[in-house]
């Protein structure tokens, strides 16, 4: 498709005919991975300016900012030229472009005691737009339907229901994509063979749904099969992981070899990575059969020289900056990470999909410890 | 039961409210019904009526109201409140 054609079909579908470029309708319209690179940065830029102008007008501590930088919405034609904040920021200052009456849930990054913590404010629209980008991304991956799902984690994450973790907010995130939601460990985080047993029964013969983050998989899953020497009929199943690879890094355990082992212990053959942050939920980077994340049109990631900022090529390793239309409640739409990682490559993956494919390499020295999966200490 | 008494038995049951505080009512309008208590607010909709609803649908499953219009869309239709 051409991005020209994303600006005039279906816009009726969110609400009125909005001809607001801030409409959302044609961005779930379209196929998620079916943008060149090339056509998704004239239209995604288009978004992304004027969500800056709106951030600018309704965020005066942002307006400082981009003061400061002296940038201009109007010399902003590329992506790589949309103002961005660093990842950080959002824990020294509460950065909100909504009044606060009206933010609607708060969500706070995967710090642990200690360690600062991101605040990012929602408000009913931000919140709404993040589940239906989630929901047109997981069904691209799963399909229309929702699936049998087993979370590989203890049910205990959501037990305090005012207070849950980001782990815990992600679990109930994606629980949204499950059915017959079932829990692979017990609250001592140890396997719960006769649940897994009893949920395999029920739903012999179907896909089924794994969702997790990576370091739990490893350790409380894959590791306590593989001591009681069980192999898990999964066959059938997807598995949905991320959270950070650090701990896994430790051990010298890598992507491939974490697909392996999942497939020795449990027989799952497709295991998808994702990258995400709580900064911009809603549109994440997932992994396709090539082992590839990749973006899709209604986010956008640039690699960018951590000494100078500038937008580094194909294959150079730098600061990973994400960019996203669907923050409106907070001016989180284009943020510098602390993680490393490399454009692989642009508009070519052998899986087929378009657009700007990358992986990540781990985070910068010195930054904080955090990712749901990171942040987890085992007690043993 | 009425298909009206069965949709607004598993409001009450799941977020502890009572029959009066239904109309109007929407998600996040009481404590119960956060995130955790709408996926559980969908599973007993759900098994009360044999139905398995869509993604999209849970997403726009926004109240008390707009609930009984996504509901008709599976062939549940609640009869007007007496």
């Amino acid at each position: 498709m051409t991005a020209h054609a994303l600006t005039d079909t279906n816009a009726a579908e969110d609400g009125a005919a909005d001809p607001s470029p801030l409409a959302i309708g044609p961005w779930l319209a379209a196929d998620p991975y079916g943008m060149t690179a090339a056509e998704k940065d004239a239209a995604l830029s288009a978004v992304l300016r004027a969500l800056t102008q709106h951030h600018r007008a309704a965020c005066p501590d942002y307006a400082r900012i981009l003061d400061l930088l002296g940038t201009g919405e109007n010399g902003m034609t590329h992506l790589a030229d949309v103002p961005f904040l660093p990842v950080r920021l959002f824990k020294a200052f509460d950065l909100l472009s909504v009044p606060r009456d009206e933010v609607f849930k708060t969500m706070t990054s995967s710090g642990t005691s200690g360690q600062s913590v991101s605040r990012i404010y929602l408000d009913r629209e931000t919140a709404a737009l993040q589940g239906k980008v989630l929901a047109r991304l997981m069904g691209d991956l799963l399909g229309p339907k929702r699936l049998p799902m087993l979370v590989i984690d203890s049910p205990a994450v959501l037990r305090d229901r005012n207070a849950f973790s980001a782990r815990g907010a992600g679990i109930l995130g994606f629980s949204l994509f499950g059915k017959d939601v079932t829990y692979a460990l017990d609250d001592e985080m140890r396997l719960n063979l006769p649940a897994i047993e009893a949920f395999l029964a029920r739903h012999a013969g179907e896909r089924i749904f794994l969702f997790g983050f990576t370091f739990m998989i490893w350790q409380h899953f894959h590791r306590a099969l593989e001591a009681s020497g069980i192999r898990l009929p999964i066959d059938n199943g997807i598995l949905l992981h991320g959270g950070g690879w650090k701990k896994l890094q430790d051990e010298a355990v890598d992507n491939a070899e974490f697909r392996a082992a999942l497939g020795r212990s449990t027989g799952i053959s497709r295991v998808v990575n994702y990258y995400g942050m709580v900064e911009q939920t809603g549109s994440i980077f997932l992994e396709c059969e090539h082992g590839h994340l990749h973006a899709p049109i209604q986010a956008e990631v640039i690699i960018r020289d951590p000494l100078t900022f500038r937008c580094m090529e194909v294959g150079e390793t730098g600061l990973i900056e994400v960019l996203s239309l669907l923050p409106r409640s907070y001016p989180g739409h284009a943020l510098l990470t602390e993680d490393l990682g490399r454009i692989e490559g642009v508009d070519d993956c052998p899986c087929g999909r378009h657009g700007t494919y990358f992986s990540v390499a781990g985070r910068i020295a010195k930054a904080e410890v955090r990712g749901c999966s990171d942040t987890y200490e085992a007690r043993s | 039961m009425s298909n009206r008494e069965t949709y607004d038995s598993a409001f009450t049951e799941t977020f502890m409210i009572e029959a009066k505080d239904l109309p109007g009512l929407k998600y996040q309008g009481v404590a119960a019904w956060d995130s955790v208590g709408h996926m559980a607010l969908m599973a007993a909709l759900e098994e009360a009526f044999g139905i398995e609803m869509d993604i999209d649908d849970i997403i726009e499953f926004s109240g008390y109201e707009a609930g009984q219009a996504i509901l008709s869309k599976y062939n549940v239709a609640i009869e007007p409140a007496a």
